[in-house]
């Protein structure tokens, strides 16, 4: 389990890229990214590149037949595994 | 089947994904070993993507990159049905291409020539075999345009058309035939308009992002000119001007100071972080 200080930062730089990408304000952690109506088509390739080069992770296609992706909180989790952290 | 693309940057990354989607093999050519690094990373993250937003049967990202072949030698594309060509809009780069996959493909291969302005008719005369040349334009980004443009030469015959109509529709695009003349349609509209955009802009009008709200707001466009130039490259957009401003000898397409600086400065839109807007949060697969 990673230090709530990492934990912290990672969620961070997670809503503030959400931020710019997502014309969302007030996004809860565990809100559907994808139905929040205003996804543009570039989203999803936005965010698959913003996860692997943040968090240095290499996202698999089992990670997204699991809906790991839906949430801030489940993309965080992801994140977290991935790091063994 | 075996597809070649030969040019791994931006659009030849999409046109790869999209041929792996379709099921077929692909060979892919770049004389720069980094520019296929990177191409391969991107395509890995465009199928990712492309189920994240379909989710569904077929074959996952992993199984379909064991389809996909990078090498720096052109002599790859010889075992393809159909090449397909994305370099840079060069003239004499794309001439020097076409005559080089002559030599190493056999006669009935079909070169589809993915060409931002020059005319088919041009890329055509640099190879032995006319008939066998389509232009195909890809538009940015690949994965997401269900449209394509088609064009065929004077000589462009029936069949190597009917292959890429075929090819096509695997890869779920849709062709528009349009007329072979510089620009064809879709940049011979475009460019202008992004060319205006970028006078308005060093004119002092307005500041970059109220240019593009004005299309987004008042007009009701997906996208303003300057962010569509930003996507689709600055340094492409000045090499497609110039092409058209050669071949049309019409002075209007001389590229504007707004954009020939943004070039010279290295800032080319989506894929370096920097254009005319400022994407540092939003860098290019």
């Amino acid at each position: 389990m990673s230090t709530p200080d990492l934990a912290a930062g990672r969620r961070l730089l997670l809503r503030d890229f959400l931020a710019s990408h997502l014309p969302v304000a007030g996004l809860a952690d565990d809100q559907d990214l994808f139905e929040s109506g205003h996804v543009t088509s570039m989203f999803a390739l936005e965010l698959v590149v913003f996860v692997e080069t943040t968090y240095g992770v290499t996202v698999e296609s089992a990670d997204l037949e699991l809906d790991n992706f839906r949430t801030v909180a489940s993309i965080l989790a992801l994140v977290d595994r991935k790091l063994g952290g | 089947m075996t597809v070649a693309v030969v040019g791994a940057g931006v659009i030849g990354r999409g046109v790869a994904q999209a041929v792996l989607q379709a099921g077929l093999r692909v060979v892919l050519v770049d004389r720069s070993r980094d520019a296929l690094h990177q191409a391969a990373t991107a395509i890995r993250r465009g199928l990712l993507a492309d189920r994240l937003r379909r989710p569904g049967a077929g074959p996952d990202a992993e199984t379909l990159l064991t389809r996909l072949t990078c090498t720096s030698d052109l002599g790859g594309a010889g075992a393809a049905a159909l090449v397909i060509e994305n370099v840079v809009e060069d003239p004499a780069v794309k001439a020097d291409v076409y005559r080089r996959l002559d030599a190493v493909c056999p006669p009935a291969t079909v070169f589809l020539a993915n060409t931002s302005a020059i005319p088919i008719a041009a890329l055509a005369a640099a190879t032995r075999r006319p008939a066998r040349v389509v232009g195909v334009h890809f538009m940015n980004p690949v994965a997401l345009r269900p449209a394509v443009e088609l064009v065929r030469g004077p000589e462009t015959g029936d069949e190597a058309v009917r292959a890429v109509e075929e090819l096509l529709d695997r890869m779920g695009k849709r062709a528009i035939q349009v007329g072979d003349a510089p620009g064809f349609v879709a940049n011979r509209v475009l460019m202008l308009m992004v060319n205006e955009a970028a006078r308005v802009l060093d004119e002092g009008t307005a500041a970059a992002e109220t240019i593009d709200r004005v299309f987004t707001e008042c007009l009701g466009h997906a996208m303003g000119p300057l962010a569509t130039a930003d996507l689709i490259g600055l340094d492409t957009v000045r090499a497609t001007l110039l092409v058209l401003r050669d071949r049309l000898g019409d002075e209007r397409f001389e590229p504007a100071p707004a954009l020939t600086r943004l070039v010279a400065q290295g800032r080319l839109g989506r894929k370096t972080g920097r254009g005319f807007h400022d994407l540092s949060a939003r860098v290019h697969a």
